[in-house]
């Protein structure tokens, strides 16, 4: 199978719910990616030492239990710092406490610098497939030297 | 007798301390106003001679006196780095922390603007930072090879970013004229702060090349050096008086403010974690000796900042002391600043001391304000978690008064109050109920500069001098928000 990329998957901060990480980094595997999978809790600080480590392309980030945008804080800004500018930051979950709908967290995290947002009912192939456009459009970025 | 003399070339006035070692005795200490404009060791001979009317001391004494200088616009620095939350805040901590004075911030890729504005500033140093080891290459090449092809404002360059970028860095600047120093990396990792290396650097060049440039070397050959930036003194000495020696315990925890002439100072010696409840820190870890500064806080250079902070303070209704002459405030307060910003001293009695109690008060206040850490609430799952930014003080034990315009006060204890927590303002973590203590001579700098040579003898003369405020109802005690004015009742 072509080889398409390599992806960081994992929950951040302290969340333990770890199914769903699982299933993205599972169907991440058989699309034909390279996966760097970091499970469950994993500190912000350590998506961003696996992602330079393995030259990374891209982060899919996984956050249910409404604590994103304290773990994620500066999430962006971080990634610049550490020479991961162009990194692609993916972000799925219950990402806020149940007063927020999710266009409104949707905004909040792209604010916050990340490419894209999904829901808790997010299909993954459709995900995947997003994923590949946004590679595609990135390798043709860096050809023109941006 | 082992006599030590120890000077402060400070933008307003040159301070001679004398201490006897032997006996471990203050002898004597005098001040005059700074000649920086003009020859700045006609001032110290001035203060020499005024100095010999109390203490003995002959050649050998000058020519082993040490100094330390805030003089000629002191240390100025232009810090330059990636994000500004991280690598450029990093790189700003660094630079206070060795006592200098930060004209100027940028982040991100400078632009031909931004380098034209630097060369104006003309900086006494460029502290360039950016990415964390091995992380971004890209913004501090571009930075540095503006700044190496920038005009005769840019000087010296002090480069602390990502070590992988040194050597290409290196190429950039050889052949400019720049002096560049490369040092260890303000932020080696992401989270982690590494000020102390760029920290010496900024003060060995400074003992090295920019006392020089500022005029300062003229008393080169009456003394021995000019060894520090005065506020990198006051840090030591703040540090040594918290943390103590083996076997010669410190006070603890401690904040101390310097109220000066051109400039308010706060240092804190202590962690600041937060003293309880469901509490989670951000932002960059905060160093354990920190010092901020607001270098348009000043009893003497900058009186119409404060001024305006003043009647800012009072449209809000927030201020804290009544201000002097409540009848016919605008007027009288101006008077007042004006007899303030001529005289050169601080006033004794009378209108002109409470005005200045006033003042100083005030910029205690913002300049503590701004140093301490702040709490925000958010709602979580869990419930209300706050956030906390930079130090919680709310339990430290001490708070140190130092300056002219607090050790010469009537009432320091007024001045210092400003410090204190205010309950009105429950977020703004500053010290709940600390004891206050004065730097009764106005000596701190002088030992902190001894602390370079002699930590024991610098630690039991500031347990001599550095001691608790009487503490007297003063006239001007402080009336609750929005009160009356009946001032002295």
């Amino acid at each position: 199978m072509e080889y398409l990329g390599t992806v960081i998957t994992g929950t951040v901060g302290v969340d333990a719910h770890v199914i769903g990480t699982k299933i993205i980094s599972r169907a991440l595997r058989d699309a034909g990616f390279k996966v760097i999978e970091l499970g469950a809790q994993t500190p912000p600080e350590e998506f961003i030492m696996a992602a330079q480590e393995t030259a990374a392309d891209a982060m899919l980030i996984s956050s249910l239990y409404g604590m994103a945008e304290l773990d994620l804080e500066g999430f962006r800004q971080k990634c610049i710092e550490a020479g991961l500018d162009d990194i692609i930051l993916y972000l799925g979950g219950i990402l806020g406490v149940s007063r927020r709908d999710f266009p409104e967290d949707e905004a909040r995290f792209k604010a916050m610098g990340f490419d894209r947002v999904y829901p808790p009912d997010a299909d993954i192939r459709a995900a995947i497939e997003d994923l590949k456009g946004d590679l595609a459009r990135r390798r043709a970025a860096r050809a023109q030297g941006y | 007798m082992d006599t030590r003399l120890f000077i402060d070339f400070g933008s307003t006035f040159t301070k001679v301390v004398a201490f006897d070692l032997e006996s471990e005795q203050l002898l004597g200490r005098v001040q005059v106003p700074s000649t920086v404009e003009t020859d700045i060791s006609v001032g110290l001979e001035e203060a020499f001679e005024l100095l010999a009317q109390e203490v003995p001391f002959g050649q050998e004494e000058r020519h082993r006196a040490v100094a330390c200088s805030s003089a000629a616009g002191g240390l100025r620095v232009v810090c330059v780095g990636l994000v500004p939350e991280y690598t450029t805040e990093a790189g700003r901590r660094a630079a206070l922390g060795a006592g200098a004075k930060i004209v100027g911030t940028y982040s991100y890729e400078l632009s031909a603007a931004e380098v034209k504005e630097i060369e104006d500033l003309a900086p006494d140093i460029v502290l360039l930072t950016g990415g964390t080891d091995g992380g971004n290459k890209r913004v501090i090449l571009h930075n540095a090879a503006l700044l190496a092809r920038a005009g005769a404002g840019v000087t010296n360059v002090i480069v602390a970013g990502n070590k992988g970028a040194y050597d290409e860095v290196a190429a950039i600047f050889a052949g400019s004229s720049k002096q560049v120093i490369f040092t260890a990396n303000v932020m080696p990792e992401i989270g982690v702060l590494g000020v102390e290396a760029a920290n010496h650097a900024i003060r060995d060049l400074f003992i090295s090349r920019i006392t020089e440039a500022k005029g300062i070397n003229r008393v080169r050959g009456l003394i021995s050096e000019v060894s520090m930036p005065t506020p990198a003194a006051v840090l030591e000495a703040a540090k040594l008086l918290a943390d103590g020696l083996p076997g010669q315990p410190g006070l603890g925890e401690l904040l101390l403010i310097d109220v000066g002439g051109a400039t308010t100072d706060v240092y804190s010696v202590a962690k600041g974690l937060p003293a309880g409840g469901l509490v989670r820190m951000i932002g960059l870890p905060e160093p354990y000796a920190k010092r901020t500064v607001e270098g348009d806080l000043g009893l003497y250079h900058n009186l119409d900042t404060l001024v305006a902070l003043a009647e800012r303070e009072a449209q809000a209704g927030t201020e804290l002391l009544p201000r002097p002459g409540a009848d016919a405030p605008s007027a009288l307060l101006a008077a007042q600043v004006e007899m303030l910003g001529s005289r050169n001293g601080v006033p004794q009695g009378g209108a002109g001391a409470a005005c200045q109690l006033f003042l100083a008060r005030a910029a205690v206040r913002s300049a503590v304000d701004r140093h301490v850490g702040s709490l925000r609430p958010i709602v979580t799952p869990d419930g209300e978690v706050m956030l906390q930014k930079g130090k919680d003080l709310t339990k430290l034990r001490w708070v140190v008064g130092s300056g002219g315009p607090i050790c010469f006060s009537t009432d320091p204890v007024t001045v210092l109050k400003g410090a204190v927590f205010e309950p009105a303002r429950p977020l703004l973590l500053k010290p709940k109920s600390p004891t206050f203590l004065l730097d009764r001579d106005y000596v701190l700098f002088a030992l902190g500069l001894l602390a370079q040579r002699n930590q024991g003898k610098a630690l039991r003369l500031m347990r001599k001098h550095v001691l608790p405020i009487e503490h007297e109802r003063s006239a001007l005690e402080p009336v609750t928000v929005g009160g009356s004015d009946d001032e002295g009742s």
